[in-house]
């Protein structure tokens, strides 16, 4: 058996000490972690499926309308959830959540002085279907400024938060937009290893894009390991 | 055979409240996972609060962590399915409570595999953390699994204390204490799942 499968590949992941993202410094652990044997790996857990989805939930260009709709450019986000294998992982879970067309997150901490939209909430979720796939409808969102340097500004993302078979394939992630010249100043993107950072980057997909409504953007995630892992339903 | 690469991780980042913990932040969105695993009302006499804070490098407790637990139920079994009294992914910001704390409303799980002692799974998010760790929460009245646990059995002595959690208040309810040190002198023992 190989035992590296189910690994979490500390090649394709960021250190969790990147001294160019400064938080890091104080809060990454300093020590090794502990490695455990793949035979004693959490190996089952819950799954969350489609009762854990609203109708809009998928659709954040209207979950959040108030009195009209919500500004900036209406994109499609869709991609397919896979193991390291290429195998389709059908209901997952994933949550997003992103700042607004002009840089501005709800989020009641969030100081940036750029406006709201009293249309636009900016979180959704959404299940994978028997091919693994996903999609989503959004605002394409805004790059907005932070405090890790002078002059520091984070190009355009998306967060996803992503289930899977098991805790082990839990992943916390940022999706990014093709050709946005911030990612090159970025250190919260450059800390992940070079050979990786491209799959952080959706692709812009004209045969997912919707005539008179919105640009699609590809973006499949991989999960680590290959073998389907029984899901625990009970 | 050809290996897809894993995605790789991201921070949580900042602004995670209104995603991932809107009601505990009084957002308009429903939480998939809140502080309360164990329905008190119905199963009181087995209640604990799991309570603590996460310090950086300089003791400091971070108000802007994310905390998720799993566990399974005292019969051994996870479960999401609401109404059943009990939900076993629990997941809370350190941003609402007075001293920055996380607080579970939880029981004390069964052990998940013969051999191994009680333990919650805890995984923690936040600014500053590109990607998420995993520990285990103990309880220090377990003594003698504590003793035999494969997991624990991994860590070095000295390390150990830092995954078990200590009882604070018995009653009207159980809690328990276990505070997270990203850090320093007490560093917390994370595992690579
Ligand atoms: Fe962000």
């Amino acid at each position: 058996m190989d035992t590296t499968q189910n690994q979490r590949d500390w090649t394709s992941h960021p250190p969790l000490i990147a001294p160019g993202y400064k938080s890091t410094i104080f809060r990454g652990p300093s020590q090794n972690l502990i490695t455990v044997p793949e035979l004693m790996k959490p190996s089952s857990g819950p799954i969350f499926g489609l009762e854990s989805v609203a109708p809009l939930d998928h659709d954040l260009t209207k979950n959040g309308i108030k009195n009209g709709e919500p500004l900036g450019e209406r994109i499609v986000v869709s991609g397919r959830v896979l193991n390291q294998h290429g195998q389709p992982l059908k209901n997952t879970l994933i949550e997003v959540w992103q700042a607004n067309a002009a840089g501005r997150y709800v989020h009641k901490r969030d100081q940036h002085h750029a406006p709201l939209d009293p249309n636009f909430f900016g979180a959704g979720r959404c299940v994978t279907n028997e091919e693994g796939i996903f999609k989503f409808y959004t605002i394409k969102p805004g790059a907005y400024p932070w405090g890790n340097h002078p002059n520091a500004w984070r190009p355009n993302h998306i967060h996803f938060s992503v289930f899977g078979p098991n805790i082990g394939t839990r992943l916390v992630t940022q999706m990014y937009f093709p050709g946005d010249p911030l990612l090159d100043y970025d250190p919260i993107y450059l800390a992940v290893p070079e050979k990786a950072r491209e799959r952080l980057i959706s692709s812009f997909d004209l045969g997912l894009t919707e005539e008179g409504f919105a640009l699609g953007y590809q973006f499949d995630i991989v999960l680590r390991g290959h073998h389907s892992t029984p899901f625990e339903n009970e | 055979m050809n290996k897809l690469g894993q995605t790789p991780s991201q921070t949580v980042g900042p602004y995670f409240a209104y995603g991932l913990t809107p009601e505990q932040y009084k957002f308009d969105h429903t939480s998939l996972a809140t502080p309360v695993l164990l329905d008190a009302r119905k199963n009181s006499q087995d209640a604990i609060i799991l309570r603590g804070k996460v310090c950086d490098l300089h003791g400091e407790a971070v108000d802007d962590a994310m905390i998720e637990i799993w566990q399974v139920d005292q019969e051994g079994k996870f479960q999401i399915k609401p109404h059943q009294g009990f939900f076993s992914i629990g997941r809370m910001g350190t941003g609402t409570i007075e001293g920055n704390l996380f607080e579970f409303t939880t029981c004390i799980p069964a052990a998940e595999k013969p051999g191994q002692a009680p333990a919650i799974h805890m995984i923690v998010f936040m600014r500053g953390l590109l990607s998420h760790v995993y520990t285990r929460v103990y309880f220090e009245d377990f003594k003698e699994l504590n003793q035999e646990d494969p997991y624990l059995k991994l860590v070095a002595e000295e390390r150990r204390s830092t995954l078990i959690a200590q009882k604070v208040q018995e009653s009207p309810v159980t809690i328990y204490e276990f505070n997270l040190h990203m850090q320093g002198e007490n560093e917390t023992v994370f595992f690579d799942y």
